[in-house]
C-alpha cells in the first residue's frame, strides 16, 4: 500500500517535471521564434531597401536624391515619369511596344519548341536518345559569348541585323535548353499508363502530345512562360548586339541611353524609367509566385 | 530501314526544331569560332589564317587578357561562396521553427529575379557612388566610405555585394533540399545531446551534399557568365583601371567595338575550356564528397 502511494507520488512528480520541461521548451521555442522573426524582418528591410530607394528617388525633386537618406520625398514629383517617358529621341511607348513584341514572340517560341523536344526526350523511344539528351544538357553549360560571334556573322549574312529575327527565331529553335530540361522533369512525372492507353486506342504520338501531355502540363508551361517572359524582358546582350537603330530599341537598351547623357539633371527621370521597367517583372512575380518557386525547386536554376 | 523510320519518325519530328537550333546555333557556331580563332577577321575582309598567333598573343603579350582572368576569377572565388553561404544560412533559418515563411521567401527571392536587369545595374551604380546611399549611411556612423565604384581597389566588391544580394534561387533549392532531410534524425541527435554545430556538420551538410553540389556547379557557371551588370557599372569598358574588366566584357569589346573577331573567338574558346574544366573538376571530385542516398525518396 505504502509503496503504491510513493509510486503515485513519484509518478505525479515526474509528470509535473515533464510538464515543466515541455512548458520550458515551448517558451524557449517561442522566444527563438521571436528572435528569428526580428532578424528576418531586419534582413527583409535591408534586402528591399535598394528597391525602395529607387522608387523614392524616382519621385523626389532632383536636389533631394543624393542629399538625404529619408525615403519619403518632401513633395511627390511625378514629372520624372512624364518627362522621363519622352526624354529620349524616341518615346518609351516605342520601347515598350518593341519589348512587348520581342517578349511575346519569344515566349511562344520557347513554349512550342521546348515542349516538342521535351516530349520526345521524356516520353518517346528513339535511336540516339541518350546521346542527344547529353548534348542538350551540355548546351546548358555553354556561355552565350562562345557562340555569339559566329551567330552574329550568320545573322548578318542573312540580313537579319537590326530586325527582331535574331532575338526571336532562336527561341523557335529550342535554343534555351533550360526550358527543355524543366519540361522533361515535369513530363516524366506524368503517369505512363495514359500514353499506353491512348496508344492502344490508336492515338498517334502527335495526338498524345496535344491531347494528353500538353493539357496536363499547364503548371510546367506556366512556369516556363513566366521565366522566359522575365528573362527575355530583361535580356540585354542580344539586343545590344543586334539592334542598332534607336527606333527598334527594347526597354533595357533605352535605359542605357540615360547613362550616356550623364548629368545630374536626368537622374530622377532615369530612376523613374528604371522603376517602370521593373514593374512588369514584379507584377508577374507577385501574381505567379507559386509557379516560380516550384519551378526553381524542381529544376533549380537562375 | 522501314522499321527504323517507323520507330523514330515521331520523335525526330518533335526534335526537328531542336536539331536545327543545335546544329545552326550551338554546334556549328562552336566549331566556327574554333576556326575563326585561328584567323584574323574584321568582318570586312575574309578571315585570314594566322595559325596560333591569336593564342600566342593572348598568353604571352596581352596584359588585358590576364587582367580579365584575374578579375573574373577573383569575382567567382568571392561571389560564389558568399552567395551560397548566404543562401544556405537563410534557408536553414527559414526551414525550422517558423510557421509561415512565404513572405520572407518572396522578399528574399525578388532580387534574384530582378538581378540581371539594367535597372538594377543603374541602381547599383548610384548606391555605391561616392555620394551614394552607402556612404551616407556610413557617414552616419562617422565612417568615411571609399569611392567604391570609381576606386579600382573596391569596385569589384560592389559586384560581389550585388551577387550576394541575389542569393534567392540557390536559397529556394536549399530549402527544397532541407525539406528532404528526415526530421527524426535531428530529434535523435537532440536526445543524444549532440550540439547544434555538430548536427550541422554531421547531418545537414552530408545529406545536403548533392544539393550543394548542384548549386555550386550552376552558380559557378553563372558567375563566369556575368555580363550585364559589369558592363553597365563599368560604362561598357571595364573601367576604372580595368578593375571591372570581366572576361565577357573584354570579349564583347574585342568583338563588337574593335571588330577583332578572330581574336575574340580565341577568347571565347578559352572561356569555354575554363568553364568546361571547372565543371569537369567539380563532377570528378564530387564522388568524394557527394553521396546520393537511394533509399530515401
Amino acid at each position: 500500500m505504502k509503496t503504491n502511494a510513493t509510486d503515485t507520488a513519484v509518478r505525479d512528480k515526474n509528470a509535473q517535471i515533464a510538464h515543466e520541461i515541455r512548458l520550458g521548451q515551448k517558451r524557449r521555442a517561442r522566444r527563438a521564434r521571436i528572435y528569428k522573426h526580428i532578424f528576418l524582418i531586419g534582413m527583409s528591410i535591408v534586402m528591399l531597401y535598394p528597391l525602395f530607394w529607387l522608387l523614392a528617388s524616382s519621385l523626389k525633386p532632383e536636389n533631394e536624391i543624393f542629399s538625404t537618406l529619408t525615403l519619403w520625398p518632401s513633395e511627390f514629383n511625378w514629372d520624372n515619369y512624364t518627362e522621363g517617358w519622352n526624354a529620349l529621341p524616341k518615346s518609351f511607348t516605342v520601347f515598350y511596344m518593341n519589348s512587348a513584341i520581342v517578349t511575346v514572340l519569344s515566349v511562344i517560341g520557347n513554349l512550342l519548341s521546348c515542349s516538342f523536344a521535351a516530349y520526345a526526350f521524356a516520353r518517346l523511344q528513339f535511336n540516339g536518345k541518350n546521346l542527344f539528351f547529353a548534348l542538350m544538357m551540355m548546351t546548358l553549360m555553354i556561355p552565350y559569348h562562345v557562340v555569339l560571334i559566329p551567330q552574329y556573322v550568320l545573322f548578318l549574312n542573312l540580313g537579319w541585323v537590326d530586325t527582331y529575327l535574331p532575338l526571336v527565331v532562336p527561341r523557335f529553335l529550342a535554343s534555351d535548353a533550360f526550358f527543355i530540361f524543366l519540361m522533361v522533369q515535369f513530363f516524366r512525372q506524368l503517369p505512363r499508363e495514359l500514353d499506353e492507353a491512348a496508344m492502344i486506342d490508336g492515338c498517334s504520338p502527335y495526338k498524345i502530345y496535344w491531347v494528353i501531355i500538353l493539357p496536363l502540363s499547364l503548371p510546367a508551361m506556366g512556369t516556363a512562360a513566366i521565366f522566359s517572359l522575365i528573362w527575355v524582358w530583361e535580356d540585354f546582350l542580344a539586343p545590344l548586339i543586334y539592334l542598332n537603330d534607336i527606333k527598334s530599341y527594347t526597354v533595357p537598351l533605352a535605359l542605357r541611353l540615360f547613362l550616356d547623357q550623364e548629368g545630374q539633371s536626368i537622374f530622377g527621370q532615369m530612376f523613374a524609367m528604371s522603376v517602370l521597367s521593373l514593374v512588369p517583372v514584379i507584377v508577374f512575380f507577385i501574381a505567379f509566385q507559386k509557379l516560380i518557386v516550384r519551378g526553381i525547386a524542381t529544376s533549380g536554376m537562375k | 530501314m522501314k522499321r527504323f523510320f517507323k520507330r523514330n519518325a515521331p520523335a525526330y519530328v518533335f526534335l526537328t526544331p531542336w536539331f536545327i537550333g543545335f546544329f545552326l546555333l550551338a554546334l556549328g557556331p562552336i566549331l566556327a569560332s574554333l576556326y575563326l580563332s585561328f584567323t584574323r577577321y574584321d568582318m570586312v575582309a575574309d578571315p585570314r589564317w594566322v595559325g596560333l598567333d591569336n593564342y600566342e598573343y593572348m598568353f604571352e603579350r596581352d596584359r588585358r587578357f590576364w587582367k580579365a582572368l584575374e578579375v573574373t576569377f577573383t569575382y567567382v572565388a568571392l561571389a560564389v561562396p558568399a552567395r551560397l553561404a548566404m543562401a544556405l544560412g537563410v534557408a536553414m533559418l527559414l526551414d525550422k521553427g517558423l510557421r509561415t515563411i512565404g513572405l520572407y521567401r518572396a522578399i528574399f527571392y525578388l532580387p534574384s529575379l530582378l538581378g540581371s536587369s539594367i535597372a538594377i545595374a543603374i541602381l547599383w551604380r548610384q548606391l555605391f557612388a561616392a555620394d551614394g546611399v552607402v556612404n551616407q549611411v556610413l557617414a552616419k556612423f562617422g565612417i568615411e566610405g571609399a569611392a567604391w565604384i570609381s576606386d579600382p581597389d573596391t569596385s569589384l566588391y560592389t559586384l560581389v555585394v550585388l551577387a550576394m544580394w541575389q542569393f534567392g534561387s540557390p536559397m529556394l533549392i536549399f530549402l527544397a533540399g532541407l525539406r528532404g532531410i528526415p526530421r527524426d534524425l535531428y530529434e535523435a541527435a537532440e536526445i543524444d545531446g549532440t550540439s547544434k554545430p555538430r548536427q550541422f556538420f554531421r547531418i545537414t551538410l552530408p545529406l545536403l551534399a548533392p544539393v550543394i553540389f548542384f548549386n555550386l556547379v550552376l552558380q559557378t557557371i553563372e558567375a563566369f557568365k556575368t555580363f550585364s551588370s559589369a558592363f553597365i557599372i563599368s560604362n561598357g569598358t571595364g573601367a576604372p583601371a580595368d578593375s571591372l574588366l570581366f572576361y565577357t566584357v573584354y570579349l564583347f569589346n574585342e568583338a563588337f567595338k574593335f571588330f577583332r573577331m578572330g581574336y575574340a573567338s580565341a577568347l571565347a574558346w578559352v572561356l569555354l575550356l575554363i568553364i568546361g574544366f571547372f565543371t569537369a573538376v567539380t563532377f570528378f571530385t564530387s564522388k568524394y564528397w557527394v553521396h546520393y542516398e537511394n533509399e530515401r525518396d
